[in-house]
This record gives structure tokens, C-alpha cells and sequence, in this order.
């Protein structure tokens, strides 16, 4: 199939939520009123100088923005190839990216007035984000977290707890991502009246892909001008890993309409892509699930499937309508890691910069490992370390020992 | 068009009362025995089947119907051999409503075209989908209706008047009227308020409304059947089926009766009603 190419890259949604065939407001009647309600909020804070005033405040002060866009010389001479820059988003307050859209989402739960915040998390750092600026912000915080990540991600759950949050392990389904947000959309059902849904990637239904999608692009705003600074000139390609793909969204929007940036989004292959993996794009197909339509992971029936990943934070079967598009009309091209690649570049990357990644963010490393090494040396690549491996240490330590048994 | 949901809420508005309306879950525990289960249903007072489609991610249920969908797809059902149930079930029976419920990616994955048709011709009379709000109408709802389809839409609380005009423009056959904002199976609605509801809705459409969510007991079925032109009840049933079932989750020779007993109970309040709404 031949999709005619836009005029920008940057122009959707259409007013209904829509990038293409992708996104659209599929959610039960109970949650719409709220969903209209938060994009008139939304449209109205963008146009509020204000509310930029405040939110650029607190990203400075309390997130610790700007990030550093940081030249990774060790890891470029390794690979000899493209000069590698890491944009450092795991230095943000709370170890990642997810702060940023955190902040956003809370400070338009503020102005709807709501009082009670729910979240679903997989690896924990949504959860920690959430769980950190209701404890700023002195609001109840209720965050849901597949059994499975509580296991797998204990230090988060203990640093959400710690910041007054309640941790909710959801036993249903495969006890993962997925089931967080269903469980977190059963809550939003029950308690619509006083309680905002602060979803941490770029799905979920109309506006949520579009607002997390905004509050994002800081991250390729700053890159974009701190590349300017450094080197004088637009990087040559960008690299991120994605789940939802909210990290990797936030990097690369701002560039679409610069066709001279190759793009790269780096999907989990878990075990390998004809075993059990979290690659929507490249094992799956469109199809509608939590509030919107996406490539998923399926059978021939329209259930879905599980999804597979090391990540916690990657381990889900869908990605963000937007990434769906993207994919189709061809601007960004969709690899995947396996879980063994991801560890590998976890383990390269921490010995070579003294940076330990999050697993997440190992995916896209991986991928680096493979793409700059074919690239000249004034090629400009960035990666999005877009969060910390503090959480993944004692996971990553029992898998390393296990493997030298 | 008039569908046999039309013809028999007319019926029982001559007969001056309110419809008891079903909701099992095609393929819990089996295809089989879920086909013995539907056939049991009107015999034992049921006025209007809903049969809901089973799916991995439902969003809006409660543990109870979570747990019938997965049952049935660990029996192997799928959104086919739901349509092959409601095949079986009209061989007997021409004249008992039946409603799809259930969520959009299973039918969209089906292809629509191709479901509108294969569900017509296998008797079913009336879609719910509980993930497609009218300002999703061109995937589904308007389809349907063009196919001989009632489109069924959920109204609740959230719902105010200003939005009610929106729901009802494109719904057809009955209007469903969930009680509590909440997930299905979660704690019942006072049928005062309930009552103040429907009158509400009546105000926008002269569609019949059942109200559904929270209704266990034949008394509370009595209780909304004297507010209502409808009452719905699903978890309760479903938790009848599942309490009938052995330590592997299999069919038992008393699951068709549990299901059947309950009904038949939950019948005889709704039967009890002093009097439908107008």
C-alpha cells in the first residue's frame, strides 16, 4: 500500500485525534464528557502564557532542565564510526524522561480541579514521576503496576511508596503493562468525578497522544539547539527506544520536517521476533486497544497477545498512534532489539562512559552498536538515554550471575 | 426497520411490563454448553439476550466478566463460533432478541463488512460496543444500521443533557442506561435515582430504557423493573455460572441449571413490579 506523503510531518492530529487510519477516541461513554473536558483544558492552557511561565519554572528548578547533550567519546571511538551524543534525560529529577509529561498532565489536573491522580506504570519510572509531583504538589496518587514489574522492578515501587503513593500490583491478564492500564481505565470509570488519568506514553485516547507528544518535545527542542551550539548544525540521525514511544516521540517530532535527519525508533524483540517479543511494528498490525488505534500485537482473532520484554518499561503490545503512522507514510524506521542485545549494550555502555542506562534505553545503544560503526565519523547521531539503570541493577546483576553459573 | 427488538418491547408494553434482559458470555465455560445456556435463557423468563463477546482487554468489566472471557477463550471461542452460537440458538427460537456486546478490536479485526453480514444472517438483532462513543459512529454504528442492525448505546451518569442528544442520535432498539459510573458487577444504583435517570433520558428519546450494573436479587430487579422499561443483569448470572463449575473450571452437569434457576428467579421479580415506566 502507497500512502501519499504529507506536505508536514507535524500537522496531526486532524481534529478527532486521528495520524492517518491511527489514534481516534475509543473509550466507554462514562469516559468521554472527561476526555472532551481535558482537551478544552489543554487547548486552553497551550494558549495561557502562564501556564508555560509555571511549567518552564519548574523544569528548570525542580526537574533540573536543560538536559546535557553530552558527546559520548569513548563509546564513538569504540564503535569507529558516527561521533555519538547521548541526550542526557536520565539526569532529570526521578531518572528519566517521564517527568516531563508528568509535570504537563499535573498541572492540568490542577487547573480542571482534580484531587486524586491515577497512573499505570511498567517499569515504575511513570509511577515514580506521578507519585513525585503528587507529593509536590500535595495530591492523592494511586498508581497501578502489573505483579509481574512489582517483582521485577522492586526499587521503584519502594521509592512510589516512600512518596505517599499507593501501589496497586494488578493480577490480571498477563500481570503487565497492559493490565496496568486497564486496570488504571477501570478506575477512571469508577471515580471519573474527582479523578485525572495521567498516562505516561503517547496513546491512550484523543488528546493524550497529542498533549504527552507536546510536553515531550522539549527533548528534541533542547537537542536541537544545543546541536546547534556545539557542532553548528542539525545531527544526522536520532536514535530511541520505544515502548509507547513517548521518549522517542519527544526526540523526534521536532525534527520530522528536516528530511536531511535519518530516524530511528528501536522496538523490544525480547526473545527474538518469532518468539515471544514487545515488537508492535514489526510483528503486528493495526488494531484498537486502550482508547485508540495502533499496530498491536495479536491473533487472527483480534485477542491480544502477550508481550514479551526484559524492559519492564518496554513489555507492552502496542505503541503510540503516531509511531503507527509514522511508520506507514515512512518518515521513521522501525528496528528492534533482543533482550540479549539490550543487555549487552547495558553492560558497554556502563563500562565505557561510567553511564549505567536504564534497559529501556539499552534497546536504542544496541542498535547504535550496529548502525554508527557503518556511518563516516562527522556523522551526528543521538541517542535518547532517556532514563537511569538504577532500578534495573539488581535485575541485571541476578541475570549476569545466572549467566556466568 | 423494525427488528425483533422492536416488536418485542412493543409486545410487552402492551402487556404493561417491564423486560428482563440477560447477559451470559458466549463460550464460558465451552461453546457447548454456552449454546445450552442461551437456549435456557428465554424459557426461564428472559425477555432480551445480551451475548457478550469474549476479549483478552476488557476495560470496562469487573473481575466476574474479566474472568467468564477468559474461561471462554481458553475453550477456544472466538468471535466465529460466537456467531455460530446465535446460528444454533435461532433454529429454535425466531423470536427472542439477541444483542452482541462486547469490544471494537475483535470485530474490527473480523472486518466489518464482513461481521454486519454474517451477524444479520445469523439472527443477531443489536450491537453494544462498549468502546465505541458516538464520536466513533463511522466505524460501526453507522454500518450497522445501514445492515438491518439496532446500534445500542450506553448512556450514564457522565451523560448530561447536554451530550444526551449526541448518544441517542444514531441508537436504535433500546437505550442502555448504565446506573453507576463504574465497571460492570460493582455495587447497585438506588432506584430512586435511577428512576430520576430515566425520566431524564425519556426526556431526549421515546427509545424504551433498561437500566443495567449492580442488579443481583430479584427484589432489586423488581426495584428498577417498576423505574424502567428494562433491567440487565450479567455479573450475577455469570458468578451462578462459575459457582457451578468443577475445580478445573469445567461445565458440570448443574451449570445449565444454575444459570436457568437464577434467571427464573430474577424473572419473577421483574414480573412482580407493581408497573413499567410509561
Amino acid at each position: 500500500m502507497t500512502i501519499a506523503k504529507p506536505n508536514s510531518y507535524r500537522s496531526g492530529p486532524d481534529e478527532r485525534g486521528h495520524f492517518g487510519i491511527f489514534g481516534g477516541r475509543f473509550v466507554a461513554e462514562t469516559l468521554m464528557p472527561l476526555i472532551l473536558d481535558l482537551e478544552k483544558a489543554y487547548t486552553a492552557a497551550k494558549a495561557d502564557p502562564a501556564f508555560h511561565v509555571e511549567m518552564n519554572g519548574y523544569l528548570k528548578n525542580y526537574v533540573g532542565r536543560p538536559s546535557p547533550l553530552y558527546f559520548a567519546e569513548r563509546l564513538t571511538e569504540h564503535l569507529g564510526g558516527a561521533k555519538i551524543y547521548l541526550k542526557r534525560e536520565e539526569l532529570n529529577h526521578t531518572g528519566s524522561h517521564k517527568v516531563n509529561n508528568v509535570l504537563g498532565q499535573i498541572m492540568l489536573a490542577r487547573r480542571m480541579g482534580k484531587k486524586r491522580i491515577i497512573a499505570e506504570t511498567g517499569a515504575g519510572q511513570h509511577g515514580v514521576a506521578t507519585a513525585t509531583l503528587c507529593a509536590r504538589f500535595g495530591l492523592e496518587c494511586v498508581v497501578y503496576m502489573g505483579a509481574v514489574d512489582v517483582e521485577r522492578q522492586q526499587p521503584n515501587v519502594i521509592r512510589m511508596e516512600m512518596l505517599g503513593a499507593t501501589v496497586h500490583p494488578v493480577q490480571s491478564g498477563t500481570r503487565t503493562l497492559k493490565d496496568a492500564m486497564n486496570e488504571a481505565l477501570r478506575d477512571w470509570v469508577t471515580n471519573v468525578h474527582n479523578t485525572f488519568y495521567c498516562i505516561g506514553t503517547v496513546a491512550g485516547p484523543h488528546p493524550y497522544p497529542t498533549l504527552v507528544r507536546d510536553f515531550q518535545s522539549i527533548i528534541g527542542n533542547e537537542t536541537k539547539a544545543q546541536m546547534q551550539e556545539v557542532e553548528g548544525r542539525l545531527p544526522d540521525s536520532l536514535v530511541a527506544c520505544i515502548g509507547g514511544g513517548s521518549n522517542a516521540m519527544g526526540l523526534f517530532h521536532p525534527f520530522l520536517d528536516d528530511p536531511s535527519v535519518e530516524i530511528f525508533g528501536v522496538e523490544a524483540a525480547g526473545h527474538g521476533l518469532t518468539q515471544l517479543h514487545a515488537a508492535s511494528i514489526a510483528g503486528g498490525r493495526p488494531g484498537v486497544l486502550h482508547g485508540n488505534r495502533t499496530y498491536l500485537l495479536m491473533d487472527a482473532d483480534g485477542q491480544i497477545q502477550d508481550a514479551h520484554s526484559i524492559s519492564a518499561g518496554l513489555d507492552y503490545p502496542g505503541i503510540g498512534p503516531e509511531h503507527s503512522w509514522l511508520h506507514d507514510v515512512g518518515r521513521v524506521n522501525y528496528l528492534s532489539a533482543t533482550d540479549d542485545e539490550a543487555l549487552a549494550a547495558f553492560q558497554l555502555l556502563s563500562k565505557l562512559e561510567g553511564i549505567i542506562p536504564a534497559l529501556e534505553p539499552a534497546h536504542a545503544i544496541a542498535k547504535v552498536m550496529e548502525l554508527a560503526p557503518k556511518r563516516p565519523k562527522d556523522h551526528l547521531m543521538v541517542v535518547n538515554l532517556s532514563g537511569r539503570g538504577d532500578k534495573d541493577v539488581p535485575q541485571v546483576g541476578d541475570i549476569l550471575k545466572g549467566k556466568s553459573k | 426497520m423494525t427488528t425483533r427488538i422492536d416488536t418485542r418491547f412493543a409486545e410487552l408494553k402492551k402487556q404493561g411490563r417491564s423486560a428482563f434482559v440477560t447477559y451470559v458470555m458466549a463460550g464460558d465455560p465451552d461453546p457447548a454448553t454456552s449454546l445450552e445456556i442461551v437456549k435456557a435463557l428465554p424459557k426461564a423468563g428472559s425477555d432480551v439476550i445480551e451475548l457478550g463477546i469474549p476479549f483478552t482487554d476488557p476495560m470496562a468489566d469487573g473481575p466476574s466478566i474479566q474472568a467468564a472471557g477468559l474461561r471462554a477463550l481458553k475453550a477456544g471461542m472466538t468471535l466465529k463460533k460466537t456467531l455460530d452460537v446465535v446460528r444454533d440458538f435461532r433454529k429454535d427460537d425466531n423470536a427472542t432478541p439477541l444483542v452482541l456486546m462486547g469490544y471494537y478490536n475483535p470485530i474490527y479485526i473480523y472486518g466489518v463488512d464482513k461481521f454486519l453480514a454474517d451477524a444479520k444472517s445469523s439472527g443477531v438483532d443489536g450491537l453494544i460496543v462498549v468502546d465505541l462513543p458516538p464520536e466513533e459512529d463511522d466505524e460501526l454504528c453507522i454500518p450497522a444500521l445501514k445492515a438491518g442492525l439496532n446500534f445500542i448505546r450506553l448512556a450514564t451518569p457522565t451523560t448530561d443533557d447536554k451530550r444526551l442528544p449526541a448518544v441517542l442520535t444514531n441508537t436504535s432498539g433500546f437505550v442502555y442506561y448504565v446506573s453507576i459510573a463504574g465497571i460492570t458487577g460493582a455495587a447497585a444504583a438506588d432506584a430512586n435515582v435511577v428512576g430520576e435517570a430515566v425520566a431524564r433520558i425519556k426526556r431526549h428519546t421515546g427509545l424504551p430504557i433498561c437500566v443495567g450494573f449492580g442488579i443481583r436479587t430479584p427484589e432489586a430487579a423488581r426495584a428498577i423493573a417498576e423505574k424502567a422499561d428494562g433491567s440487565v443483569v450479567g455479573t450475577a448470572l455469570v458468578d451462578a455460572l462459575k459457582n457451578s463449575l468443577d475445580a478445573e473450571g469445567r461445565a458440570t452437569a448443574k451449570t445449565v441449571n444454575a444459570v436457568a434457576e437464577l434467571t427464573a428467579a430474577l424473572a419473577q421479580g421483574v414480573r412482580a413490579a407493581k408497573q413499567a415506566a410509561g
